[in-house]
């Protein structure tokens, strides 16, 4: 508002606005970051791309979990805070089967491995499908009328819950789960910058997701259903589409996505415990709003973006604050862009996120 | 209306009907002798189902008497004293706890009543739910980092009443022998802490409240979500900031110890006594500790109830209620907002730097988002907006916290068909309060005590009926 009477002010003719405090703030951070960045890159060369990579894959493994939350955000603008630990049940899931059912041991053959890993994703995702949908049922849908903060509030609940599901299954300590692929063998190994496989698998599998989704909600008539929906909820009922089935089919392509994603972190890690999906969850969610919360390209530029920048922010040596930080920086983004940009850098500007 | 019906309270009226106790039937029956056939019938089950198990003696029907004694007459009905009656009674019985608690029964399954040392934890988690209630229960802001206004409370008390920068030397007012030999560092007289405490925190409250709060509800929550969970993070990586060297918080150590409160002892021999000279060399250490505790609460509860029905208190509920024609009325937004905010961050700043004394340290475990959740917890239990409510939650949710699921634990170990396994209750709290949470908004979301305002508005669901809907005779 400020801005426009300025602009009332200024003498015909003249268009150039100064601009103002807040975006030239934000312009200052972002020209400090690349500063940083560039003088990182001079100092080891090698070191920035070998990070670089690292920052990709977590950006992939990130994406596949944030995509959870826009998809449920878009539909029913609501912070599904169960979504990470259903994520974290999805890990457990697959860590049980790899190991007790598949019995897998360490750096398996490619013709056992990639058998047992299908089948593993298929479990995991269509077990944390059904796990999402049982929240979605229980937990939001009795509330569909009721204020805004109710369904928050229930789904912080439900998050503790799903934790202590997996606290009571898999006791505190860490559920590991063996080497897949030989942590040695590398996809490329160039002036002294390496991509071992175990990285690359995780590439491997985000992709056709990915594709996958894309096909799902642009090019299938469920699909449609769900933008409609996401547009205009009482709009799409009119047009005849079930709103209710509509929206749990939308928390069961989350809970897939949440269940692959599972598979992905236990196979790269190769541990998981109960406590972490909610954290991990907290960081996908960032990458959701730094994209545009809504907005699933937004979602997986944002996870990109917020995998190197915890990459960066870990792996490179001159002046960076190192991993007893990473939650803070990644807590002072989600922070920072609120504050600088609700709208994320896909998402439209929309009157109440502003 | 939100929530379920679950459709046993029909099944029941139906039962009832056949007997001849219809509901209008009921309703017009004064309610004094509603509370009493209530209360009888509670009494009653439980001295047929839980004596045989665990056999009450004369403290059970005492207990019990006070109880109805409390809850039966229409105490508001008395004039000029009669809305003061009810909390001055809930007060005398809890003053009076240090000096029956002892001979009080065994409660069945839950085991013995809490200890002192649960009592002072009741009273600061009272004071933290109260001061959450301001800005969740009257304004309707979910915060989900209140936890950090704990820990800046608590550290602002641990710098100034500790050993923790001992390159100075400063004594304002510690009490008599709570300062080592040779020990160097601020030391600051708690009295005086427990405000700047508040001060530094209500600061803090409206550093991260401007930037944010005109974010909408659910991005505020998870905004406030991220200081929570950044500010135990600094705490624990602050022994040396920014590699320089500087030695904020001590880092995972905490800061420990942390002076005692006390009056000294001039106006403890001055007083005869009564004021203690250190409170944790005195005899009775917890009881002062709880009474003190008793007494902050009383401080908080009072303000609470003030701010409430003040002129910025009813802009609170308009906001709470509707934003939008809050603002038409010519509410400030972001000055009220922000308001409510340092005023929860007060009284969580003060709670907290009590804690810090009464435990005498400072540790930054205790600073995890859980304890936000379980603050939360305690006023959606109790019921948003409702101090008395708020209290309750507080109360049994502190007490299952620190005792009662241990007491439970133990009593499933003991009767359950020996197996294998061995149930840690405690491990599964926070489980625990999830499935309470999620209940609570499911069938009761106004909340055990309901305050009758926000019930109203849960009930015909405020935000939504349009204001020209006539309703069908």
């Amino acid at each position: 508002m400020a801005t426009e009477a300025r602009t009332e002010a200024a003498p015909i003719g003249k268009t150039w606005q100064r601009p103002g405090f807040v975006p030239l703030t934000g312009l200052g951070l972002v020209l400090a970051l690349l500063l940083w960045l560039f003088y990182n890159l001079y100092l080891h060369p090698a070191d920035f791309f070998q990070v670089l990579l690292i920052g990709v894959t977590l950006g992939a493994l990130y994406g596949v979990v944030a995509l959870g939350y826009t998809l449920v955000y878009g539909i029913l603008e609501l912070i599904n805070f169960a979504h990470g630990d259903v994520f974290m049940l999805g890990g457990m899931i697959s860590a049980t089967f790899m190991t007790e059912v598949f019995g897998l041991h360490n750096n398996p053959s490619i013709g056992y491995l990639i058998p047992v890993l299908l089948a593993t994703l298929a479990v995991a995702m269509v077990g944390c499908g059904l796990i999402n949908v049982t929240v979605e049922r229980i937990a939001y849908k009795p509330l569909r009328g009721a204020p805004r903060l109710a369904p928050l509030i229930t789904a912080i609940g439900a998050s503790f819950i799903l934790q202590n599901v997996g606290l009571v299954w898999k006791g505190s300590g860490y559920t590991s789960v063996p080497y897949i692929i030989r942590r040695s063998s590398n996809v490329f190994s160039v002036a002294g910058v390496t991509y071992p496989w175990f990285r690359f698998i995780v590439i491997l599998l985000v992709v056709p997701l990915l594709l996958g989704l894309v096909y799902l909600v642009q090019a299938t008539r469920q699909g449609k259903a769900m933008r409609a929906v996401a547009q205009d909820k009482d709009a799409a009922a009119m047009m005849g589409i079930n709103v209710n089935r509509t929206i749990s089919f939308t928390f069961l392509i989350a809970g897939l996505l949440a269940g692959a994603a599972g598979l992905i972190y236990v196979t790269y890690e190769t541990e998981i415990r109960f406590d972490q999906g909610f954290q991990l969850g907290l960081i996908a969610f960032t990458c959701a709003v730094f994209g545009g919360i809504g907005n699933l390209p937004g979602a997986v530029l944002g996870a990109l973006v917020i995998g190197l920048i915890q990459a960066f922010n870990e792996g490179l040596t001159w002046h960076s604050p190192g991993s007893t930080w990473t939650e803070s920086i990644v807590f002072s983004i989600l922070i920072l862009i609120l504050v600088f940009r609700p709208e994320g850098l896909l998402g439209e500007r929309t009157p109440e996120g502003g | 209306m939100p929530g379920v019906q679950l459709g046993i309270g029909d099944a029941w009226w139906r039962g009832l009907e056949a007997a001849g106790l219809s509901h209008a039937r009921w309703r017009s029956l004064p309610q004094p002798i509603r509370r009493a056939v209530v209360l009888g019938a509670i009494g009653l089950l439980a001295l047929v189902v839980m004596a045989p198990l665990n056999g009450f003696d004369a403290a059970a029907y005492v207990a019990f008497a006070v109880l109805v004694l409390v809850l039966v007459p229409s105490w508001k009905k008395v004039p000029v004293v009669g809305k003061a009656i009810v909390p001055l009674l809930v007060l005398g019985v809890f003053a009076g706890y240090p000096y029956y608690a002892a001979k009080l029964f065994t409660m069945p399954i839950l085991g013995p009543f809490p200890g002192m040392n649960t009592m002072v934890d009741i009273a600061v988690f009272g004071m933290m739910a109260v001061g959450l209630n301001m800005v969740v229960g009257y304004c309707g802001l979910l915060d989900l980092g209140y936890v950090a206004f704990y820990a800046i409370g608590a550290y602002s008390a641990a710098w100034f009443a500790s050993p923790q920068f001992s390159s100075h030397f400063i004594n304002w007012g510690a009490p008599d022998g709570a300062i080592g030999i040779g020990v160097r560092g601020f030391h600051v007289s708690i009295w005086a802490l427990l405000i700047v405490a508040a001060v530094f925190t209500a600061i803090a409250g409206v550093v991260i409240g401007l930037p944010t709060l005109r974010l909408r509800g659910d991005y505020l929550a998870i905004v406030t979500l991220g200081f929570g969970e950044i500010l135990p993070q600094v705490a624990r990586n602050g022994q040396s900031l920014f590699n320089t060297g500087f030695n904020l918080t001590n880092g995972p150590q905490g800061i420990n110890p942390v002076d005692p409160p006390g009056f000294g002892n001039g106006l403890s021999s001055l007083t005869g006594g009564i004021l203690p000279a250190n409170f944790t060399t005195d005899v009775d250490t917890l009881n002062i500790y709880f009474y003190t505790g008793i007494g902050l609460l009383l401080i908080t509860l009072f303000c609470s109830i003030r701010l409430r029905d003040s002129r910025l208190g009813r802009a609170w509920i308009a906001i709470r209620e509707d934003e939008v024609a809050a603002a038409a009325m010519g509410v400030p937004l972001m000055r009220t907002k922000t308001w409510a905010y340092a005023s929860g961050a007060f009284f969580g700043g003060i709670a907290g730097a009590f804690y810090a004394s009464f435990k005498g340290g400072v540790f930054p475990d205790d600073f995890y988002f859980n304890i936000s959740v379980f603050i939360l917890c305690m006023v959606i239990l109790g019921g948003m907006g409702n101090v008395w409510g708020v209290l309750l939650g507080a109360t049994v949710l502190t007490y299952l916290n620190f005792e009662g699921l241990g007491n439970i634990g133990g009593w499933l170990n003991q009767h359950l068909p020996a197996g294998p396994h061995h149930i840690d209750l405690p491990l599964y709290s926070f489980g625990i309060y999830g499935l309470v949470i999620v209940i609570i908004m499911l069938f009761r979301p106004q909340g055990l005590i309901p305050s009758a305002r926000r019930k109203a508005e849960l009930e015909r669901g405020v935000h939504d009926e349009p204001l020209y809907d006539v309703e069908a005779a």
